[in-house]
């Protein structure tokens, strides 16, 4: 089969103007007034300008990672922000009335309760399942997806996912065990025992969970269609649109845990390497479609085990790295600008992430040292970070103004910089989060 | 032969580690020297991750590896396996309302290959849990774990509550997590702070001495 993804299309460039044009050009954004329909154009052309590294922005752009932030900022629960959508709603409103960053961070990370309460969800644990109101959601790491079953997902990731996986992760749809394979069904005598299972209580009652959760997620994502209106009208753009992830990060975050999928790098390195392929283009689909239904351009994509500390340089180029990459080209076929974001450390990883065609990328940086990563990787493409959470967390207002002053100074130089925080800023005091702002806006605005 | 596991171990050659150590079983050797080699192949393990050398998928392949030798050996010691610890007393658990064990099991697994006496109190652990098992488990190290950022205040309240049982100054406090720094440590009382499992060994070995 043709390698794919190894060098960006020619027409890459034109589809990123296009997308450009797209967003830029708001076409479902009811404004409130006419200088929030400015304001929003403008943020935008900060983006494209801080990304296409032709010529710096007139200033530079504030996004700090809302995270989970507006919650305790609104003095609500976990139990509200899951289960009472308008209180979820509100929390976000006022966030951004209350500090005013130039890009609006979703709530959609806050998904609804009820939906996982219907299905069972497994992977996770949050305030209706085992977790205390004060406790956000948090992951269950796990052994998901045995070494023995590569093989498995590697003949088929959709039949794998949704006879294997989902009923484990899923406890409501373990019936989808008995589904038939799909590609089996093509000849008259293969209909009835492909319909069979669909025919059984155990499969009607997994579909009609599903339709359940479906209408409880609906009635969600109705009220964040609301309050993605009401804060874009206000001229703030929505910062990224939907999700993808390294094809590492899913079998090792989701499938095969830490412990497992590190040391498949020891014991099982050829079929991690192709199962890593065969996730690829499903996490190009992942990132293109989102950024389609919406007129975005900017997938959010955390990164999580390639980071300093978890493997050597070797294994990153070997095992990480080349699938990332091909994600990362692959959105870039279709004029998308992939929003790399590397969670802990990377300082090992700047000159090898740095092999990507410039001005189509944002790297946002968690514990990086900045000055290198502007002149290594930030030669190439847009970076973003870095203010750090222990500082919002556990410093005075002083001491961020300062880290934000001198972080400007190191990485605003010449643009090609988005101002922002190092994680979702769960946590932080709000005085500090009014002092980065406010630092983040008077400095940058004479950084250039 | 011996020298062979152990060279086996710290390269991670797992199929040839646990060859080695059925044929030494085989060969009757006494199954506490087997262990032994074990340890030492952990050393290198772990002073070739101080230096850089290797990473955490290193020291999980290495827990694995020595996961499976001791379950072929265990069964083989008749009582010998409770040889004294030597390393001293670590009380260790994930603050409340964290509940993320990885970082902290590694932590575990190091001390106790480092032979020192772990008691390992789980995840989302209350303050007063960790004060009711320091009068009991009387350890000279106590380390909390935690990832996310409301293991901050967690970990403040934690240290507090053992400064009002009277018992703040027969511990040495350690935090550890990727998002510890020195503010962090200085915020929340602690006495050091580690990023990553090796530190959490090195802190209590400064402290209280190794094997």
């Amino acid at each position: 089969m043709k390698e794919r993804w190894i060098n960006p299309s020619s027409d890459a460039e034109q589809k990123q103007e296009e997308n450009f044009q797209t967003w830029i050009s708001a076409a479902n954004i009811s404004f409130e007034t006419p200088e929030a329909e400015t304001g929003y154009k403008e943020r935008i052309q900060l983006i494209k300008n801080a990304v296409q590294l032709k010529k710096a922005p007139s200033r530079i752009p504030v996004s700090p990672s809302t995270g989970h932030f507006p919650i305790q900022y609104a003095g609500i629960n976990w139990h509200e922000a899951m289960y009472d959508y308008e209180k979820l709603a509100h929390a976000w409103e006022k966030y951004h009335d209350d500090f005013a960053p130039d890009f609006y961070h979703s709530p959609r990370t806050v998904v609804p309760g009820k939906t996982l309460d219907i299905l069972d969800f497994k992977l996770y644990r949050w305030v209706g399942n085992d977790l205390r109101e004060d406790q956000e959601y948090q992951f269950v790491e796990g052994e998901y997806m045995k070494a023995e079953e590569y093989q498995d997902l590697i003949d088929d990731p959709t039949g794998f996912f949704l006879k294997v996986y989902f009923p484990r992760i899923f406890g409501e749809l373990r019936p989808l065990e008995k589904m038939p394979i799909m590609p089996s069904v093509h000849e008259i005598p293969l209909v009835p025992p492909a319909v069979i299972p669909f025919g059984t209580k155990e499969v009607k009652s997994a579909f009609q969970k599903l339709a359940e959760a479906g209408d409880e997620a609906n009635d969600w994502h109705a009220m964040m269609v609301r309050v993605s209106g009401s804060i874009m009208g206000k001229g703030f753009p929505a910062f990224s649109a939907g999700f993808s992830k390294a094809p590492f990060d899913v079998i090792g975050d989701s499938l095969r845990g830490t412990q497992g999928v590190l040391t498949d790098m020891f014991r099982h390195p050829d079929e991690l390497k192709e199962a890593c392929e065969r996730i690829t283009p499903f996490m190009i689909k992942l990132g293109v479609a989102a950024c389609k239904a919406t007129g975005h351009i900017m997938p959010f994509m955390p990164l999580h085990k390639g980071a300093d500390g978890f493997m050597s340089d070797e294994q990153f180029r070997t095992f990480y790295w080349p699938t990332l990459r091909k994600v990362i080209i692959g959105l870039i076929d279709e004029g998308i600008v992939p929003q790399l974001f590397a969670e802990g450390g990377y300082n090992q990883r700047l000159e090898v992430i740095s092999d990507i065609p410039k001005g189509k990328t944002v790297w946002w940086f968690d514990t990086v040292d900045m000055a290198r990563a502007k002149e290594t990787v930030g030669k190439v493409s847009c970076i973003a970070g870095n203010v750090p959470l222990s500082l919002l967390c556990t410093g005075t207002p002083s001491d961020v103004t300062s880290y934000c002053k001198e972080l400007i100074e190191t990485a605003g130089k010449d643009g090609g910089f988005i101002f922002s925080t190092g994680a979702g800023m769960q946590g932080a005091k709000p005085a500090n989060v009014r002092a980065m702002i406010n630092a983040a806006k008077e400095y940058g605005s004479s950084a250039l | 032969m011996t020298d062979r596991l152990i060279d086996a171990i710290s390269n991670m050659k797992d199929t040839e580690a646990l060859d080695i150590t059925n044929v030494l079983l085989e060969s009757g050797i006494n199954p506490m020297k087997i262990l032994d080699a074990s340890g030492k192949a952990m050393e290198i393990v772990g002073s070739r991750f101080e230096s850089g050398e290797y990473f955490l998928s290193e020291l999980m392949m290495a827990g694995v590896i020595l996961k499976q030798i001791s379950h072929m050996v265990k069964p083989l010691l008749k009582g010998e396996v409770s040889a004294k610890r030597k390393g001293g007393k670590v009380l260790i658990g994930t603050v409340k309302g964290d509940i993320h064990d990885i970082g902290k099991d590694i932590v575990v697994f190091l001390l106790d290959v480092n032979g020192f006496e772990v008691r390992d109190l789980g995840i989302d652990v209350p303050p007063e849990k960790f004060v009711e098992q320091i009068r009991d488990f009387q350890p000279r190290v106590v380390g909390l774990s935690g990832l996310l950022t409301l293991a901050y205040d967690a970990m403040k309240n934690t240290v507090q509550a053992i400064e009002h049982a009277g018992l703040r100054d027969s511990v040495k406090i350690m935090i550890g997590g990727g998002q510890m720094t020195t503010q962090v440590k200085e915020y929340v009382g602690a006495d050091a702070f580690g990023n990553d499992g090796m530190e959490g060994v090195t802190l209590t070995k400064n402290w209280i001495g190794g094997q």
